[in-house]
C-alpha cells in the first residue's frame, strides 16, 4: 500500500493523505449507495450493489482507519475469523424464517 | 545495564511461583505469555468491539428473520424517512447526510490517532473535539428522525399505519443501540481529550523508566507496562479511536441493511 514506516509495534506512521482518500473514497461508495436507492434500482442489481458497496466501506474502515491492515496476522486472525459464526446464524435464522412465513400464509389469512 | 537483564528475561518463573492470590491467578493464567504484541489496552478495546459485533450481528439478525417471516407487507424506507425539501419528497436525505456526518467524524479521528502518533497532543485533542461534535449533530439529527417518526408518522414498537408491526420494533432497538454508543462514544472522546490536554498521558515514562529495580521485577514489569500504555505514544487516542471507527462501522451496516434493502 502507501509508504509506512512502524516505528513501533504496533505504532505507525502514515501520510495524512491517506486518510484524505480514503475519507473521500467512502464518501463517493456512500454516494453510491444512495444513488442505488434514488434510482429506484430493484431486483438482483439493488441488493447486489448495497452489499458490495457496504463490504468495501466497511473494508477500508476495519483496514485503513482502524489499522487492521497493519497489525500482526494472529490479532487479524483473532478479530475476523470469530464473526464468520455470524453467517452460520444468519443462515439458520433465513431458513427458519422461511419457514415461519409459509406456516402463517397456511394458518393466518 | 540493569533495565536490560530486566527486559531480557522475563520474570515468568518468579511471579508464578511467588505470587498468591489473585494476582497469582493471573500470573498462572497468562504465564507471562503473550498473544498478542500489542498494549494490552488496545487488545482489550479489540475484543470489547469483537463482542459488540455480535450483539449488533445479532440484532441485524433478529431484523432479517423478522421481516423475511412476515405476511404484512414492510413499509418502504425510501419514503418513510423521505424529507420535504423545497416542494419535492427526497428519499432518505436525513440517512444519508447523517451517513456523511459520521464517516467525516470517522475521518477526523483518524487524523486525530495520527497526531498522537505524531506526539502532537494539542492537534490530537483538538480533532477529537470535532470528532465529538460531529458525533453530538449525529445524535441530534437522529433525535429529530425518531420525533419525526414517532409524531408525524405514528411509528411505535408494537405497530405503524404503514404497513408489518416489526418495523417499528426493529428500528427503534437497532438505530437506538447504535444511538446510545454514539453518546457513549462522545464522552468518552470528551473525557479523553481533555485528559490528554491537561497532560495525564504525559509523565508516566520518565518516572518509570527512572525505575530500574532488579530485585523486584513485578514491580518493574508492572511500570514497563505502565510506561508502554502511557508514554508519550498517547495510545488511549488510538483506543478510542477504535471504538469510534467501529460505530461507525456499524452504521455502514445499519444503514445498508435497514435503510437501503
Amino acid at each position: 500500500m502507501h509508504p509506512t514506516s512502524d516505528t513501533h509495534a504496533g505504532q505507525q506512521q502514515h501520510p495524512i493523505g491517506l486518510y484524505l482518500k480514503v475519507w473521500a473514497l467512502l464518501f463517493v461508495l456512500s454516494t453510491m449507495s444512495y444513488a442505488v436507492d434514488y434510482y429506484h434500482l430493484q431486483g438482483l442489481w439493488r441488493w447486489g450493489l448495497i452489499l458490495l458497496f457496504m463490504l468495501l466501506k466497511a473494508g477500508l474502515i476495519v483496514a485503513v482507519f482502524m489499522h487492521l491492515a497493519w497489525e500482526r496476522l494472529a490479532l487479524i486472525c483473532a478479530i475476523l475469523l470469530p464473526p464468520l459464526a455470524l453467517i452460520v446464524l444468519v443462515g439458520l435464522m433465513a431458513s427458519e424464517a422461511g419457514y415461519v412465513h409459509l406456516t402463517r400464509l397456511l394458518f393466518f389469512r | 545495564m540493569s533495565s536490560m537483564t530486566t527486559r531480557a528475561a522475563p520474570p515468568s518463573t518468579q511471579t508464578s511461583a511467588s505470587a498468591t492470590g489473585l494476582r497469582g491467578l493471573v500470573a498462572d493464567w497468562s504465564s507471562d505469555r503473550q498473544t498478542f504484541h500489542v498494549a494490552w489496552g488496545k487488545a482489550m478495546m479489540w475484543f470489547f468491539l469483537l463482542s459488540d459485533t455480535f450483539v449488533f450481528g445479532s440484532f441485524l439478525t433478529g431484523y432479517m428473520t423478522v421481516r423475511m417471516s412476515t405476511t404484512v407487507p414492510w413499509p418502504n424506507p425510501s419514503e418513510v424517512f423521505a424529507l420535504h425539501v423545497g416542494g419535492a419528497d427526497i428519499p432518505l436525505l436525513l440517512i444519508a447526510i447523517m451517513t456523511f456526518v459520521l464517516i467525516t467524524s470517522s475521518g477526523s479521528m483518524a487524523m486525530a490517532v495520527n497526531c498522537a502518533y505524531r506526539r502532537d497532543r494539542v492537534n490530537a485533542a483538538r480533532l477529537m473535539f470535532v470528532t465529538a461534535a460531529f458525533g453530538v449533530l449525529f445524535v441530534g439529527m437522529q433525535a429529530f428522525e425518531w420525533t419525526k417518526l414517532i409524531m408525524d408518522e405514528g411509528v411505535r414498537p408494537w405497530g405503524n399505519p404503514m404497513g408489518a408491526a416489526q418495523f417499528g420494533s426493529s428500528f427503534f432497538m437497532i438505530t437506538g443501540f447504535h444511538g446510545l454508543h454514539v453518546s457513549a462514544g462522545v464522552i468518552y472522546l470528551l473525557v479523553v481529550a481533555v485528559r490528554l490536554l491537561r497532560g495525564k498521558y504525559d509523565d508516566p515514562l520518565a518516572a518509570a523508566s527512572q525505575r530500574p529495580s532488579p530485585g523486584g521485577s513485578e514491580q518493574a514489569s508492572g511500570g514497563r507496562a505502565l510506561a508502554h500504555e502511557s508514554k508519550g505514544h498517547y495510545q488511549i487516542v488510538e483506543i478510542t479511536g477504535l471504538y469510534w471507527h467501529f460505530v461507525d462501522l456499524v452504521w455502514v451496516f445499519i444503514f445498508a441493511l435497514f435503510y437501503l434493502w
